[in-house]
């Protein structure tokens, strides 16, 4: 008995268990999609998520012993953004020659992101700081959250929600485009990348290169329009 | 593929400083994606097939990486229950008309001009 809640506490602590889990649940989600006949709904980000939550709150390990494993995983994000400008550079001259539009795209995009989530959480009269975490929900979380700090949101819940709209892009926004009829690869790609960030970028890039790279560009120009854009709007719309 | 990851990891260390240093709104990674491509795009010529290959294999498990961070939803469960009727219609609905919107325009001006 000692013997196996000390295996236990080994492997609830040390950071082998929890990275092998994370693997586990990654090749598992992505097994189970193929088994759904690649659904929708079954994106391998959100079946992944599920069964690892699940998980730990049947199990009752922290979240942070958790990620102290995960976090080698989690680092390889910052080579992996990086490492978006490969498909970009191999599309350069189509990105080129659609350069304006793209910008133009993705400003607007993003303004209608947020303009619409505020405008339906304030219908439904969210409080002042649940509108304020949910405005820049569609740009990658570390730039969220660092929005939501300066508008008064709550960044914890800015980082749940922005990894919601994200898979929810990925898993729903193919559908929506074929319903809005949108084809071209590129305004595809720019659609996924504005609204679902990098989660929205993995799924049009296991799609479509095209879309890729447009959607990693999109990615990084919302990033970088919001966190410099809606601070200052928050400010004149709640000051005035 | 160790020369292909120094230089990925050399462009995220640049981005983060010059973050740092310049009091950037945005994450170092994104803007050591700025100083890749614009390297890439000063060099002119054919992506180094070392480069090229850890880059696909790093972004064909793109999904993977986000796994940490997503799980960490279950810190703000009690947070997102008590509003979950505001959160969950922004997050489908906000999402999802911002995909169509963005997706419409830029399909609408791509014919227009591009």
């Amino acid at each position: 008995m000692s013997d196996l809640s000390e295996i236990w506490v080994y492997l609830a602590r040390a950071p082998l268990a929890a990275l092998t889990a994370t693997l586990l649940a990654w090749l598992g989600a992505l097994r189970l999609q193929r088994a759904l006949g690649r659904h929708p709904l079954a994106n391998p980000v959100l079946l992944a998520v599920a069964l690892l939550a699940g998980g730990l709150l049947l199990s009752g390990i922290d979240y942070r012993a958790y990620f102290e494993g995960a976090q080698f995983v989690h680092f390889l994000l910052g080579p992996a953004t990086v490492a978006l400008a490969v498909p970009l550079y191999r599309q350069w001259h189509q990105v080129r020659r659609s350069a304006l539009v793209a910008a133009v795209s993705i400003v607007s995009g993003g303004a209608f992101a947020v303009a619409a989530g505020t405008g339906l959480a304030l219908g439904l009269g969210a409080a002042p700081e649940v509108t304020a975490s949910l405005a820049p929900r569609s740009v990658t979380t570390p730039v969220a959250m660092g929005i939501a700090e300066r508008i008064g949101g709550l960044p914890s819940l800015t980082a749940a929600v922005v990894i919601c709209s994200g898979v929810v892009g990925a898993a729903l926004g193919p559908a929506v485009l074929d319903l809005a009829r949108v084809r071209d690869w590129r305004a595809r790609g720019l659609a996924m990348g504005t609204a679902a960030h990098g989660v929205g970028t993995a799924r049009a890039l296991s799609v479509n290169a095209t879309a890729g790279a447009f959607s990693g560009l999109a990615m990084g120009l919302n990033a970088l329009a919001t966190a410099l854009l809606l601070p200052l709007l928050w400010r004149l719309l709640a000051g005035g | 593929m160790i020369g292909a990851l120094t230089t990925l990891l050399s462009c995220q260390l640049v981005g983060e400083v010059l973050v740092r240093a310049l009091h950037l709104p945005v994450p170092g990674p994104v803007l050591g994606m700025v100083v890749l491509l614009t390297a890439l795009v000063l060099r002119g010529r054919e992506m180094p097939p070392a480069l090229g290959a850890t880059a696909d294999a790093l972004l064909g498990h793109l999904g993977l990486l986000f796994v940490p961070a997503g799980v960490g939803v279950v810190l703000y469960l009690p947070l997102l229950a008590r509003n979950w009727a505001p959160i969950s219609l922004v997050v489908v609905a906000g999402t999802l008309l911002t995909i169509a919107a963005t997706g419409r325009l830029a399909q609408a001006l791509l014919r227009r001009l591009g």
